[in-house]
């Protein structure tokens, strides 16, 4: 089966500002594609191209086979968008929200209103369809986004970091909307600066710097790319660090370091490597106060794909971009 | 079973099933949609649409009782014979302290460009706020006759003479209004919008015989009083309520309001169209 959507070399620029530098995107229907990219990287450029908001100024991206500049019409009817800023009206209650939109798509209000509630439901928000989005959470608010996205049925929804500014804890409430969304068969792009966040809901991860792809896998093959995992310890008692570093490194088999004061990382590959340091750091006798497993950071993901920090393109001076 | 909050209702279509046909008259659903977006705002926010209400008692207030005696001879002349004028200020005011300056703030939101990609007429959402403001030139109106009748005013024709005055100065606010809107949409920082927006007031409102005759301003300010259309639309006011001629202005005054709609609506359509 063909791609829902589809963008080849696209070229955008502001000024003298190189957002995008030719990125290539594409997913299959009922696909999420995560595009994993520092602030600056070109995502919401790429994303603002495909929902038709912004030409670019060089190759071509399509939906379900329509062009988004000269077919952009017929692609709004298939897309639906949730931005980078909350695209939802604080004033309006969360019904009043998916109904206007719901009109927006020549639904009648009579058929607005239950279409709407039925996906207040679905994102959680029944309880709290009266309610004025001011007053909202910011997961609320991410929720109802996600939900107004919806109402048309899209073909492709497209998330601008969905995440971003959320506690860590509201995140596995967004995550499990969003794994939902493409039950119906749609695709979902998702932007995002967590490589964790590709990883548990992307099918297929594109990374991007400066406006170009510099990676492009699952999420298994850009860990191994990475290298694995990062097991994080803190003891109970700050003076047995050094005893800690001492387990890691054997678990590890290289040296462990020390981000912080009183937290000892080393970095592992192997799936035991959990289950070794909880046993050698009992037989040890050391308390532990926090113990994580935990992906590697954007900006590990970036120095071992690039040999720098995930910077911002203001930060690294327009040499890239002259060479383009 | 494991996720009952997803699992609950299945939605009956399809992702991408074909589209809703579009009704007869979609882009006047979909700006009516949007118009009802904004009035919902100003029902849930009353204090919005205050200045609605404050600049005209000030105006009345200020140029009766301070200017009346003066130019006027006596306060309750002058206020017979300004009333219209400032009838027509009043309304102006309202939709050129809004709709500019709302439309300004609100583009920089996410939402617009939700609307901008959904499949509606790019020219909806600016229609649907110029819509909405109707809310604002009605209080405005409303406030002049009431606060007017408390002072002393009294329409000198007929009711319905009075009803078209007001219509005739509302749909010369809306159609100026475009010109506001464009500005938004040109001019990306709304404070800059509105600076302009304020400063306007002064040539298209004074250079009016509201405050004193015609015939008393200096020669260059008198030239500009014979072609501004907001001195059309008060001539047309005042034959309205209290006699005098009234057709040619009411006739000058319509095809002004025609005539800056069918440049500045379109023009502000394609400023939006091209703004990222
Ligand atoms: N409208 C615009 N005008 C000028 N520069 C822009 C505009 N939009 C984005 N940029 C620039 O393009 C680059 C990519 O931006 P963006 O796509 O927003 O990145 P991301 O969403 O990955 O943070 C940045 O350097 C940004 O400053
Ligand atoms: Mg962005």
């Amino acid at each position: 089966m063909g791609n829902v959507f589809e963008a080849e070399g696209l070229v955008k620029r502001f000024g003298r500002t190189t957002a995008l530098a030719g990125i290539d995107l594409a997913a299959a229907p009922g696909s999420v594609l995560g595009v994993l990219g520092p602030n600056g990287a070109g995502k919401t450029t790429a994303v603002r191209i495909l929902a038709t908001l912004l030409a670019p100024d060089e190759g071509r991206a399509t939906v379900a086979g329509h062009d988004v500049v000269r077919d952009a019409p017929r692609v709004r009817e298939l897309i639906g968008l949730t931005g980078q800023y909350a695209s939802v009206d604080e004033d309006l209650t969360a019904l009043e929200n998916l109904v206007l939109i719901g009109q927006l798509l020549n639904l009648r209000r009579r058929e607005a209103r239950p279409r709407a509630r039925q996906l207040l439901a679905r994102f959680g928000l029944g309880e709290v369809a009266g309610r004025k989005v001011a007053t909202f959470s910011g997961g609320m608010r991410r929720r109802l986004d996600l939900a107004a996205s919806m109402i048309g049925n899209p073909a492709v929804v497209y998330l601008d970091e969905p995440t971003t500014g959320l506690d860590p804890g509201k995140r596995g409430d967004v995550w499990r909307m969003i794994r939902a969304m493409t039950r119906d068969g749609g695709a979902v792009l998702l932007t995002t600066q967590y490589l964790e966040e590709a990883d548990a809901l992307a099918d297929d991860i594109v990374v991007i710097d400066q406006g170009r792809v510099i990676a492009h896998g699952t999420a298994a093959q850009l860990k191994a790319l990475v290298g694995g995992h990062t097991i994080e310890v803190r003891p109970a008692d700050p003076t047995r660090l050094a005893d800690v570093i001492t387990v890691l490194g054997t678990v590890a088999g290289h040296r462990a370091e020390t981000p912080r004061r009183d937290v000892a990382t080393v970095q592992v590959d192997g799936d035991g490597a959990l289950d070794e340091t909880v046993r050698r750091l009992r037989a040890a006798g050391i308390g532990v106060a926090e113990l994580a497993l935990r992906l590697p950071s954007l900006d590990e993901v970036f120095f071992a794909l690039t040999g720098h920090g995930a910077q911002r393109p203001d930060e690294s001076g327009t040499s890239k971009e002259d060479a383009a | 079973m494991s996720d009952t909050v997803t699992t609950t209702t299945t939605a009956p279509v399809r992702a991408g099933a074909p589209p809703i046909p579009a009704r007869r008259g979609a882009l006047l659903w979909h700006s009516l949609a949007l118009a009802r977006r904004n009035l919902a705002k100003i029902r849930r926010n009353p204090v919005s649409i205050g200045d609605a209400v404050l600049a005209p008692v000030l105006f009345l207030v200020v140029f009766v009782y301070m200017f009346g005696g003066a130019v006027g001879g006596s306060t309750h002349a002058y206020l017979q014979r300004t009333l219209p004028a400032i009838l027509v200020l009043s309304a102006i005011m309202a939709g050129m302290i809004a709709t500019g300056v709302n439309l300004s703030i609100d583009i920089k939101k996410g939402i617009f460009d939700r609307f901008r990609s959904l499949p509606i007429g790019r020219s909806a959402p600016l229609i649907g706020s110029v819509l909405a403001d109707v809310v604002r030139y009605l209080v405005a109106v409303a406030t002049v006759f009431v606060v007017g009748f408390l002072m002393g005013f009294r329409v000198q024709t007929s009711p319905l003479a009075a009803l078209a005055a007001a219509g005739v100065t509302i749909a010369f606010g809306m159609a100026l209004s475009w010109v506001w809107v464009l500005l938004a949409m040109v001019i990306r920082e709304t404070t800059l919008v509105q600076t302009i927006v304020s400063l306007s007031i002064f040539p298209l409102a004074f250079g009016t015989d509201m405050v004193a005759p015609v015939d008393t301003l200096p020669g260059w300010l008198q030239a500009w009083a014979r072609v501004n259309p907001i001195e059309h639309t008060m001539a047309a006011s005042r034959g309205l309520l209290v006699g005098g001629d009234t057709a040619v202005p009411v006739v000058e005054s319509l095809l002004w309001s025609i005539g800056l709609v069918a440049v500045f609506a379109p023009a502000a359509v394609v400023a939006y169209r091209r703004r990222t």
